[in-house]
């Protein structure tokens, strides 16, 4: 799932205080998920919102609600009418969602209440980790199910790099070597020969360049 | 008439198996305490979630006590401890928006302990008495 942390309030403050009225619209998917930006995510932050603007003398009026997912059309219908009625929207989605929510409605201002931070799994209750960076071309098959461009920290495709210390990263002591993960993955699973194959560098051109990526499936289109 | 001495509107929410009971046994004791506070039963403080306390603060609340069991004494294992990291999160999230910290506070009790509550509650209605009325109460008094 897509994972994300909100703002801090007074950045919220400043980005919505030109604002009279205001809604605060959450996501009911991923970052209901992630407790970012759920119901009761947005029933804190409205809360929180509107005792801010008071205490700074701000007149700000606050009108929650939360849709089932804002990257979908179907979904986003539902909320139009309490988006026209407001004068912005300031959305609790992931990134992708305030854009949907933002290109759907022209001349409305929507905001991201959220920093939307990567795509990973819930490890322990109230902790979220990195799994995966949307490199567009997986590799996970080479090196037994664990990435080394999104968990390892210096991305190395030929790992380990020497600097791991026990099983743990150089960058950080907190952190797990991915590349100690990978070594033993493949033991367990016994395919330790994957590590014999050096890997080239890895074509870039499916993530990060040339603009946004596009998937068109013409069997599903209308 | 309204005194002059500013009386503080404490929500206090009270464990069932602690904090509540406390109380009702320093009133078979005929142990005093405030009648700031506004004690709300609760089946455990985990229960508790930040968007209480929130709500609490937005309606008008002076301050906010949060009574649960002594640590390692809940009766559901781990309630008050999930309360206390909430209570910390609110804590936060109140300093941020511009509101004094301690207007929230979380305090350990046995069903036993009815002075000691009683205790706790005179000294978060003098706590929240020094700060003066919540700065986003609307009328003087809670809705």
């Amino acid at each position: 799932m897509i994972v994300a942390q909100r703002k801090n309030i007074p950045d919220l403050l400043e980005i919505v205080k030109k604002h009279k009225k205001l809604l605060v619209l959450g996501c009911g998917t991923c970052v209901t998920v992630c407790l970012a930006g759920g119901t009761r995510e947005v029933s804190i932050i409205a809360s929180a919102l509107r005792m801010a603007a008071k205490l700074k003398d701000i007149s700000l009026e606050v009108e929650e609600l939360t849709i089932e997912r804002q990257c979908d059309n179907v979904f986003i219908e539902q909320a139009a009418e309490a988006i026209e009625r407001n004068e912005a929207v300031l959305s609790l989605g992931c990134g992708a969602g305030v854009q949907a929510i933002a290109e759907r409605f022209a001349t409305k201002p929507v905001y991201a209440g959220l920093d939307t931070a990567f795509i990973g799994i819930l490890e322990e209750r109230g902790i979220w980790t990195e799994k995966c960076a949307a490199c567009g071309a997986c590799v996970l098959h080479q090196y037994g199910g664990i990435c080394p461009i999104a968990r390892c920290g210096k991305r190395m495709l030929n790992g380990p790099c020497g600097g791991s210390k026990e099983d743990r990263c150089e960058l950080d002591p907190k952190r797990q070597c991915a590349w100690q993960l990978i070594y033993e993955r493949l033991k367990n699973i016994g395919q330790l020969d994957r590590l014999k194959d050096v890997k080239p560098p890895k074509d870039w051109s499916s993530s990060r360049d040339g603009g946004y990526r596009t998937i068109i499936r013409d069997d599903h289109r209308v | 008439m309204k005194s002059e001495v500013f009386e503080p509107e404490i929500l206090a929410f009270c464990c069932h198996y602690c904090a509540y009971s406390s109380a009702d046994l320093a009133g078979s004791m005929r142990i005093q305490y405030p009648p700031n506070v506004r004690i709300i039963r609760t089946p455990c403080t985990g229960r508790l979630e930040t968007e209480f306390f929130m709500k609490a603060f937005e309606n008008g609340a002076d301050g906010v006590l949060v009574a649960g069991c002594l640590e390692g004494g809940c009766h559901f294992v781990e309630g008050n401890l999930t309360a206390k990291r909430r209570v910390n999160y609110t804590k936060e999230m109140l300093a941020e928006i511009g509101m004094e910290k301690e207007r929230l506070r979380m305090i350990n009790v046995s069903a036993a302990m009815a002075r000691p509550l009683a205790d706790s509650i005179i000294d978060m209605v003098e706590t929240v008495r020094k700060l003066g009325p919540s700065p986003i109460k609307n009328n003087g008094s809670l809705k």
